[in-house]
């Protein structure tokens, strides 16, 4: 998206309810800063993201896609963010194997006390993002106004 | 070969079963059609079984073990991995199913003939080490490897892995890794490289299901690109968008499921390698979580049914690189 | 009127048609089939005996967007994005392909006039090329198509030195008179011979005594009700390659894309061999795969022709008969039917 002659990244961030949504809360609590391109979309568990999720994001005209759930041992459910794990590792190779950017897809484990991690998290993603620019290999021509 | 429909009739003839699943000839030696077969005579008017029977029967099962009585079903090496897979998902009645594994020397591809440039294909004979294709334009003949499809050229086993009776020797598992050298190729390009491979393949795509249809892992009584709750039933080729989601989707459904039977890459009326796709998630299992082969038997759990504690991270993908 | 022009100036006489319009022709793809493309300089047209996909999507495309939706608080406005359409030519088709636009005709031209495909009907020019190596899986004989001779606005007719032309109806001669100066005026010698080869090679292949007698003597319900649709459906695994492929096929489903901040209504192909055609509220009509396999044949040799004075929804490109991932197809229908 162009924003006042400047490009700035659209970044879907899916994050679980238990952990990750919870850090960005305390981000929030603690004034920490992270861009306003980042838009949050609340999950039950990293584990609901499938890999549906991530391409429609691409389609609607996201430019990176982050999913936060929690530690790897921590999960509410016990063990869906194992799960989660090996699912985006092979959907993101793939994605690399079809040459999309690999940098415009990542996982990151926040807990609900890591209020700064999830805000230098943002702000990196956002970063190695904006330097991509506009998501061209993945985008939906129809969906572009 | 004879063997096989000895086999058939035999079984037939003494109640063992109460069908057969086979391969029937066609109008040409090459254009063989699945069939069940349910009398003797009918054995006789048109059961085949040689270098042209490419077909894997093992889905047809899902709908014949259900019904009444035993089938009997004839399965090349590959093919039994198919069948396994859908028995450890619960989707074929294997008491209704008696198996007889039959050999496999590689299946001549009328799609790879044709591709040689050699056109008005009227007759084919296969002797196991040369094709001799009659023409409309004249004879020719052709080593057998060179007539082979994506699937057999890089055969993973010629071992069965399920069967109640075997027609001659079984073989061997073949792990010598030809079967990723593609898959390689395509990792060592440019990410642009890559990008535009794949773009120029799946561009060609119709949306007509063949592979789906075909594939013994999508088995789901009603698939997700046909449902219109989905949001996803487009069912048209409107976009590059479409084209990549359809093939990124149906192979992550398959993923640790595929037993790499090729068939998708043997139906595609457009020729796109989608075999590329299924084994290059083959391949990233056995690199991240140990080698697996589906299909090899029916307890073990799916690579993504599955996890350790100490799985790699999804980071991986980016320090992997070497290949900007 | 017969005119010619030498072989070597083929890429001239490709480059005088692309510049007054688009110029469509086969040109060889990477895994030996070959495809519809645009021309340009440079580009070489395929050796081919015909294309993979059937010439109809430049009348009746894969997909084409009828218009769209925006919707306002309680106000929806209706764009039709139409563009103006362009001129074009497309060289090189066969003469099932050709055929097949005339059947289509019969659907997309009779009222309700489809003005989608009218319009490109209108801006198009088809110049059709005489087969001269058939293949083993061709019939068009059998529904009295001359593959030696074609239909199409313009014919043309490829030898070792010339490539000859012939026009055959008022947009053709307007195409030929816009081209003349690189044409001379000839005997159809040559031509003659061309055919009477090609007749020859023709009336030995495998399907040239295939006969469709019996689906003109039975009546629509013994050959529906036949036993033998159960056995010949058996192996169908339900793809839609066979209706994506034939250059007749012209059932389509009209679908809503939500863009987010608007709609886009499409039409796009679709197949009667899949579960969900013409499904309603209720169910579908057809709930077996038989049925929908029935109804793919029953609709090109049975239906069609009692709507269409016998002409039978099938021009013979055996496009079906080498795409099929189970070798199943219509002349091993017609064949079956025929055996009593």
């Amino acid at each position: 998206m162009q924003v006042n002659g400047e490009f700035r990244p659209l970044i879907v961030a899916f994050c679980c309810n238990w952990c990750s949504y919870a850090g960005a809360d305390l981000a929030g609590t603690n004034r920490l800063n992270y861009p306003a391109d980042v838009k949050i979309i609340r999950v039950p568990c990293s584990c609901r993201v499938n890999p549906m999720f991530v391409l429609r994001a691409f389609q609607r005209g996201a430019d990176g896609v982050i999913l936060c759930g929690c530690h790897p041992g921590d999960c509410h459910y016990t063990s869906g963010n194992y799960f989660t794990r090996r699912r985006m590792t092979l959907l993101f190779s793939m994605l690399d194997y079809f040459g999309i950017e690999k940098e415009r897809t990542r996982v990151e484990w926040v807990s609900a006390a890591e209020g700064a991690k999830f805000a230098k998290t943002m702000n990196e993603f956002v970063e190695a993002v904006t330097k991509l620019g506009e998501n061209k290999r993945l985008e939906d021509l129809r969906c572009k106004k | 070969m004879q063997e096989v429909i000895d086999t058939a009739k035999r079984l037939l003839s003494d109640g063992t079963v109460n069908r057969v699943a086979g391969w029937k000839a066609g109008e040409f030696p090459y254009d063989v059609t699945p069939a069940v077969f349910t009398t003797v005579e009918e054995i006789d008017n048109g059961f085949i079984y040689n270098d042209f029977c490419a077909p894997n029967l093992s889905k047809y099962l899902i709908k014949e073990s259900h019904k009444e009585g035993k089938i009997l079903v004839f399965l090349k090496p590959c093919d039994t991995y198919s069948f396994n897979q859908l028995l450890k998902e619960h989707r074929i009645l294997r008491e209704n199913v008696y198996i007889v594994g039959v050999p496999c020397t590689g299946k001549v591809d009328i799609g790879t003939v044709r591709a040689m440039g050699i056109k008005g294909i009227t007759d084919m004979e296969s002797d196991g080490e040369n094709v001799t294709i009659h023409t409309l334009y004249g004879d020719k003949v052709v080593p057998k490897t060179e007539t082979l499809g994506d699937k057999c050229r890089t055969c993973k086993s010629k071992k069965h892995v399920i069967y109640d009776e075997l027609i001659g020797e079984d073989g061997e598992v073949n792990n010598d890794g030809a079967r990723f050298e593609l898959v390689e190729k395509l990792e060592k390009m440019t990410p642009d490289e890559r990008f535009e491979f794949w773009r120029g393949e799946l561009s060609k795509c119709i949306r007509c299901n063949a592979c789906r249809n075909v594939c013994p892992a999508c088995s789901c009584e009603n698939c997700v690109f046909d449902n219109p709750g989905s949001g996803i039933q487009q069912r048209a080729a409107t976009d590059s968008f479409e084209e990549n989601m359809f093939h990124l989707i149906r192979s992550f459904h398959v993923a640790g499921r595929c037993t790499d039977c090729g068939e998708c890459t043997r139906v595609c009326p457009q020729n796109i390698p989608l075999h590329l796709i299924n084994r290059k998630y083959i391949k990233d299992i056995n690199v991240f979580y140990g080698e697996y082969q589906a299909g090899e038997d029916v307890m073990s759990r799916a690579p993504l049914n599955a996890y350790t504690f100490t799985d790699c991270e999804p980071g991986i993908v980016y320090e992997r690189g070497g290949n900007e | 009127m017969m005119f010619r022009l030498p072989i070597n100036e083929l890429d001239g006489f490709f480059a005088k048609i692309a510049a007054g319009r688009r110029l469509y022709l086969p040109v060889d793809q990477n895994d030996g089939t070959s495809a519809f493309a645009e021309w340009s300089e440079g580009t070489k047209m395929s050796e081919n005996l015909n294309t993979l996909r059937s010439a109809k999507s430049f009348f009746f495309p894969q997909v084409t967007n009828l218009c769209d939706f925006n919707v306002k608080d309680k106000e929806i406005e209706v764009i039709d994005n139409r563009a103006d359409s362009e001129d074009f030519a497309v060289f090189g088709v066969r003469g099932c392909d050709a055929r097949a636009f005339t059947i289509l005709d019969k659907v997309f031209l009779v009222d309700p006039i489809d003005s989608y495909y009218a319009t490109r009907r209108e801006h198009g020019v088809i110049i059709t090329l005489a087969c001269t190596m058939p293949e083993e899986h061709c019939f068009c004989n059998v529904f009295g198509i001359d593959a030696t001779s074609p239909e199409g606005d313009v014919t043309t007719w490829k030898t070792d030195s010339y490539l000859y032309l012939n026009a055959n109806t008022e947009k053709g001669e307007a195409f030929i008179a816009g081209i003349k100066d690189i044409l001379e005026e000839c005997a159809a010698d040559e031509v003659e011979a061309q055919r009477a080869k090609t007749k020859e090679i023709m009336a030995k292949l495998p399907f040239a005594n295939v006969s469709t007698e019996y689906f003109e003597k039975n009546t629509l319900l013994d050959i529906f009700n036949s036993e033998k649709w159960e056995k010949l459906s058996e192996a169908c695994i339900a793809c839609g390659t066979c209706t994506f492929v034939c250059p007749t096929c012209q059932c389509y489903d009209i679908k809503d894309f939500d863009t987010g901040h608007g709609v886009k209504r499409y039409r796009t192909w679709d197949s009667c061999m899949y579960a969900d055609f013409t499904k309603m509220a209720a169910a579908n009509s057809r709930n077996s795969q038989m049925q929908r396999f029935r109804q793919r044949f029953m609709h090109k040799l049975v239906y069609f022709p009692d709507n269409n004075n016998g002409e039978f929804g099938c021009v013979g490109c055996g496009r079906c008969l080498t795409r099929c991932p189970i070798s199943m197809n219509i002349v091993k229908v017609i064949k079956t039917f025929g055996e009593e």
